[in-house]
């Protein structure tokens, strides 16, 4: 509730319709667009509506066209990778005239989070080296984590943006017997889905190039998010390796690009 | 009365404004399908209607997110159809092409016979021959045409929905998946 009373920008037009709604929850603020949650048709679908504001130093006709395409752009490559049965938010609507598109609201934390969380409760350096700790779920994550990549690029899309906070861990649901939650111990920390999220700057693309620097950009931002969890990366690259057929020369390229960098030309 | 309210069920849709009244009935056993599609070609404007054809709709949630597309295109002032109620045929279409979805989506003389009937502002009319009943889920599925959903929005041979095992999980994914192609029609 604080975060809605803090908003300094006016909620979009969509999200003050209804007196009889919950005021539109900001959760989250980035340089292009704002996320709030709220719900699509009916109060028992959360989704996340991700307005796009005008920028009032650009053109309006510009603008708006440029908000169009992003738009346009974020929500195929979402169906796209839905449809694959890459984990994903589905789509529920969207307003390119307005500028927000609203989707599936995913349960759970993000994968940072869930990683923090469980570093968090164990001691950085262990007593003795019997002592050192149980890695296997960290390391069953970072699996998950390499084949969710895997399976994004084997769709054709690279998603641009893949950090630990772009990743979500949706706790799985025992649907097969009940459908009725768990008693006793939540979630496990590390346990769930991972469902793949922001796809703000994603592309369509099945170049090697390409594919490695999105494994680049995740390899560097986990090395500064979670540097004590830096020596078990190579799960994720492992995992990713049996995810497709061409994953063998995309992790060759990622050799490239961890020499030079991410961006190929000198220039920029 | 009891008739009435199931006449006159007003639909709550979220983030619409509260001066736009939606109404909605399922008629089954319709025996007037041709009389209210001439209304429709004739434009006759006592007939202002969505009249959609319920054996290609499966929830309450596929409905009512066309109706939200439609609005939302009446209130940008964008309708691509005459007025808001064949705007909402179409919103439920995952293609442009508007007699296409006319076709699917709304009435066939002489075929349809389960109707779900959609007015926004104004009481719905006594002029449906067929028997009210309630609109839910369970109402819906009962003559749920799934070939005809699957056909129209590319369901079929989807690996990730054949993986599927779990009936409900995949009904859920069946549902994302239609109402995707829905809200991304023309973009």
């Amino acid at each position: 509730m604080a975060a809605s009373e803090t908003t300094q920008f006016a909620p979009p037009q969509v999200l003050t319709y209804d007196p009889a709604a919950a005021p539109p929850l900001l959760i989250s603020q980035g340089a292009e667009g704002r996320l709030y949650k709220t719900t699509h048709v009916q109060r028992d679908r959360p989704c996340v509506l991700k307005y796009r504001p005008p920028k009032p130093y650009r053109h309006p006709i510009l603008d708006a066209r440029l908000t169009k395409a992003r738009i346009t752009s974020e929500a195929k490559v979402l169906e796209r990778c839905y449809r694959a049965g890459v984990r994903v938010p589905a789509v529920y609507a969207l307003d390119l005239v307005s500028g927000w598109m609203m989707i599936e609201w995913i349960e759970g934390m993000t994968v940072r989070q869930g990683i923090n969380d469980w570093l968090g409760e164990r001691p950085e350096i262990p007593p003795s080296p019997e002592d050192l700790p149980d890695d296997a779920p960290l390391i069953d994550a970072m699996k998950r984590i390499g084949a969710a990549v895997g399976d994004l690029h084997r769709t054709g899309v690279v998603h641009g943006d893949l950090t630990t906070s772009n990743m979500m861990l949706r706790p799985q649901k025992n649907s097969q017997s009940s459908g009725q939650p768990e008693v006793g111990d939540g979630p496990k920390a590390l346990e769930g889905d991972v469902v793949l999220i922001d796809f703000g700057l994603a592309t369509q693309s099945v170049s090697d190039e390409d594919r490695a620097v999105d494994l680049y950009v995740l390899e560097r931002a986990f090395a500064s998010t979670h540097p004590r969890a830096e020596r078990l990366f190579v799960n994720v690259l492992e995992a990713y390796r049996g995810a497709f057929k061409k994953a063998s020369s995309v992790l060759t390229k990622l050799e490239d690009v961890r020499m030079r960098g991410r961006k190929r030309s000198m220039l920029g | 009365m009891e008739l009435e309210r199931l006449l006159f069920e007003q639909l709550h849709i979220d983030n619409v404004p509260p001066t736009y009244h939606v109404h909605a009935a399922l008629f089954r056993d319709v025996t007037n399908a041709k009389f209210l599609h001439e209304q429709l070609l004739a434009r006759n404007s006592g007939f202002e209607y969505a009249f959609v054809d319920a054996t290609a709709i499966f929830s309450r949630t596929q409905l009512l997110s066309a109706i939200f597309r439609a609005l939302t295109g009446l209130i940008n002032g964008r309708l691509a159809t005459p007025n808001v109620h064949s705007e909402i045929v179409l919103s439920l279409s995952p293609n442009n092409n508007i007699a296409d979805a006319y076709r699917r989506f709304g009435i066939t003389p002489g075929l349809t016979q389960d109707i779900i009937v959609v007015k926004t502002w104004g009481h719905l009319s006594e002029n449906v021959a067929g028997k009210p009943v309630r609109l839910t889920d369970d109402e819906i599925s009962k003559t749920t045409d799934w070939t005809k959903v699957c056909k129209y929005y590319k369901l079929n041979d989807l690996p990730v929905v054949d993986a599927e095992k779990d009936p409900v999980a995949r009904r859920v994914m069946l549902e994302r998946l239609a109402i995707m192609s829905m809200a991304l029609r023309g973009v």
